[in-house]
């Protein structure tokens, strides 16, 4: 059951510094949308606010309003840890917990909320877990090895498949492929297709062709200068932004004549 | 007009080599310190004279490379020789204290030593069994207080109260506490008890009371420093799979930092078992087993030495050196406890990291 978002009017605060302004934008259920802009400009802030993880920085606070499937995703009744079981993310840097092996990290989410499972029922969700991050052939020899003895594409990887075990409706990548090489980033990319008839997936990538690749939507964000906030440019089909922009700054972007 | 590029030779043995001390150099100055020493203890000098004599002769290594090397060299050679200088003038109460304490407290151990209380014992003979078990008993409830209060403390400084108002000021006591002087906090678990049990109070539990208010700011300080060292990253990642902030805490934060934890609270005893002052005041002492906290006096193995060496009756010669024997023990315990620590950071630390 994949879940609609909409955004209206949102305004993201780091204490009183306003990182990012006035964002409108709808997310389609069962889509895949790309936010590309350039560094800086808000990109991860934005994803992080779409499940709440960006309260979680001490003094950070959000104006403006999310519907989740018309629901007040910041509404006083809203539970930011139910958001967030719902909500699944992987980070732009990888982030395997240290002390569990690399099968406790896949079904961390469900040992941390001390989910009873059947046995088989765990190998078989670390399992498909895995396979789907690309991740099954090398680790499945030293499942039991920890988490963080991986390369650091192996550890996306990792916390890609620990990200999806938890099947969550809707699910943030924040650039999921900037450390893999392009064998891991296409198999990252298959998933994304394949996920796509089930969740609502947004990614941020730095990466024009893969955003042409695997989105359906594109949404472009930018900075207007040093110490402003980033503000969302354009949004729409990802052929049409990226074959006829209506704005030029995108346009310089997309074509790599920036700045 | 053509202008030569060649560069001017280079006397290359000149630029990157240059006169430098035989490798055995240093060595040798030491080797003759030493000799120098041992002629001069030989000849009458006491041994303070003779290590003076010693550091003299090797202060000549600067003056000799000056005299072959030059400048540079021999200031880092005085340099090297100072800090030396430093570390061994460091180690030497270290090796003192355990030289003393060894060679004068292992002759009295035995088996007798350690099963046997000092209940009707005059001149030779007796053990610090008593003792032993007071010291385990008084710290091991001390402990028991301390950790959870001290772990608890930490937690809520760095997981809840990070920045606020409260927080500073705990911090600022914490730290004041950590300042305060053992004999203060006897008075205080005494005063305490005097309010309870009134004037006179004499109780093991008194002294792990007053060995806890020595132990929790210590616990509070080491266990926030390596909760500090979990990066909010893990944290993060948490919060995003939809767990709560204290199963958080529980089986993220406080696993990563175990190692670090468990050596706080190891050091932390460390840290309170040779305490005498406190337990003088609260817990006094005794000739008998006592195995209950809540009742009457204590034996402890400070307080046990202590007491031998002060009233040590007549022969004292037993007496002394049984007080050696408890401080020799002490000194194994905490030693040991050291090596528990080294151990537990080993085994338990986090594996794998890059
Ligand atoms: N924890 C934070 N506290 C204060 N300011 C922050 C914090 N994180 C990010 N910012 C600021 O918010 C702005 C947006 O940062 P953000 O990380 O969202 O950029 P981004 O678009 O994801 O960049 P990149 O492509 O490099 O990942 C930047 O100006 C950044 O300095
Ligand atoms: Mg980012």
């Amino acid at each position: 059951m994949a879940k609609s978002i909409d955004v209206s009017d949102l305004n993201i605060f780091y204490g009183d510094f306003l990182a990012v302004e006035d964002v409108t934008i709808p997310i389609a259920a069962k889509s895949v949308t790309a936010f590309i802009g350039p560094s800086g400009c808000g990109k991860s802030t934005f994803l992080r606010s779409l499940n709440r993880m960006h309260e979680v920085i001490r003094g950070a606070r959000v104006e403006g309003k999310v519907l989740i499937d018309g629901q007040d995703l910041y509404g006083a009744d809203m539970d930011p840890v139910n958001v967030r079981r719902m909500i699944g993310m992987v980070f732009q840097r990888p982030n395997p917990f240290p002390t569990m092996s690399i099968y406790d990290n896949v079904l961390a989410g469900q040992k941390l909320n001390s989910k009873r499972m059947k046995k088989t029922e765990a190998d078989d969700i670390v399992e498909r877990s895995l396979r789907s991050a690309g991740l099954w052939a090398e680790v499945k020899e030293r499942l039991d090895r920890p988490g963080s003895g991986l390369s650091g594409g192996q550890q996306q990887r990792l916390c890609i498949a620990r990200a999806i075990s938890v099947e969550p409706e809707i699910l943030l990548m924040d650039e999921p492929c900037s450390a893999l090489d392009p064998i891991s980033t296409s198999v990252i990319e298959d998933l994304i297709h394949e996920l796509k008839s089930q969740y609502t997936i947004v990614i941020v990538t730095h990466n024009m062709q893969q955003a042409a690749r695997v989105s359906d939507e594109t949404a472009f964000f930018n900075l207007s200068g040093v110490g402003k906030p980033g503000r969302l440019i354009e949004h729409g089909r990802t052929e049409a932004i990226f074959s006829n922009p209506t704005d030029p700054a995108t346009e310089a972007y997309i074509q790599g004549r920036f700045g | 007009m053509t202008t030569t590029l060649t560069p001017p030779p280079v006397d290359v043995s000149r630029e990157l080599y240059g006169a430098r001390l035989p490798s055995w150099g240093p060595q040798a100055v030491l080797a003759a310190g030493v000799a120098g020493a041992a002629v001069s203890y030989a000849a009458g000098a006491n041994l303070l004279q003779a290590a003076l004599i010693a550091w003299v002769i090797c202060m000549g290594l600067p003056l000799w490379s000056v005299a072959v090397e030059g400048r540079r060299k021999a200031t880092d050679r005085l340099v090297t020789t100072l800090v030396s200088s430093a570390f061994v003038l460091a180690m030497f109460p270290l090796f003192s204290i355990l030289w003393t304490v060894i060679s004068k407290g292992s002759k009295v151990l035995s088996t007798d030593f350690f099963t046997y209380s000092m209940r009707n014992i005059v001149g030779e003979g007796g053990g610090i069994y008593h003792a032993l078990v007071g010291t385990l008993l008084i710290t091991g409830a001390a402990a028991v207080i301390s950790i959870p209060i001290g772990i608890f403390a930490a937690i809520y400084l760095v997981e809840y109260a990070e920045g606020n108002r409260l927080s500073r000021w705990i911090r600022f006591l914490v730290d004041v506490m950590t300042g305060i002087p053992s004999i203060v906090a006897g008075l205080f678990a005494y005063a305490l008890f005097v309010l309870f049990f009134g004037e006179g109070v004499r109780m093991g539990v008194g002294g792990s009371v007053a060995l806890s208010v020595l132990m929790i700011p210590i616990l509070v300080r080491s266990t926030e420093e390596m909760l500090k060292l979990v990066p909010n990253e893990l944290r993060e990642a948490s919060y995003a799979l939809g767990v709560p902030k204290w199963r958080t805490v529980a089986k993220v934060v406080l696993p990563t930092s175990l190692a670090g934890i468990v050596t706080g609270i190891t050091l932390s005893i460390a840290r309170v078992i040779g305490e005498t002052a406190p337990l003088l005041i609260i817990v006094g002492t005794t000739d008998s087993v006592n195995f209950n906290l809540f009742d009457g006096r204590m034996a402890s193995l400070p307080v046990f030495a202590f007491a031998s060496q002060r009233n040590p009756g007549i022969p004292p010669e037993f007496s002394i050196d049984r007080a050696w024997g408890a401080a020799l023990v002490l000194l194994v315990i905490v030693m040991l406890l050291n090596l528990i620590a080294r151990l537990v950071s080993y085994f338990f630390s986090p594996k794998g990291e890059r």
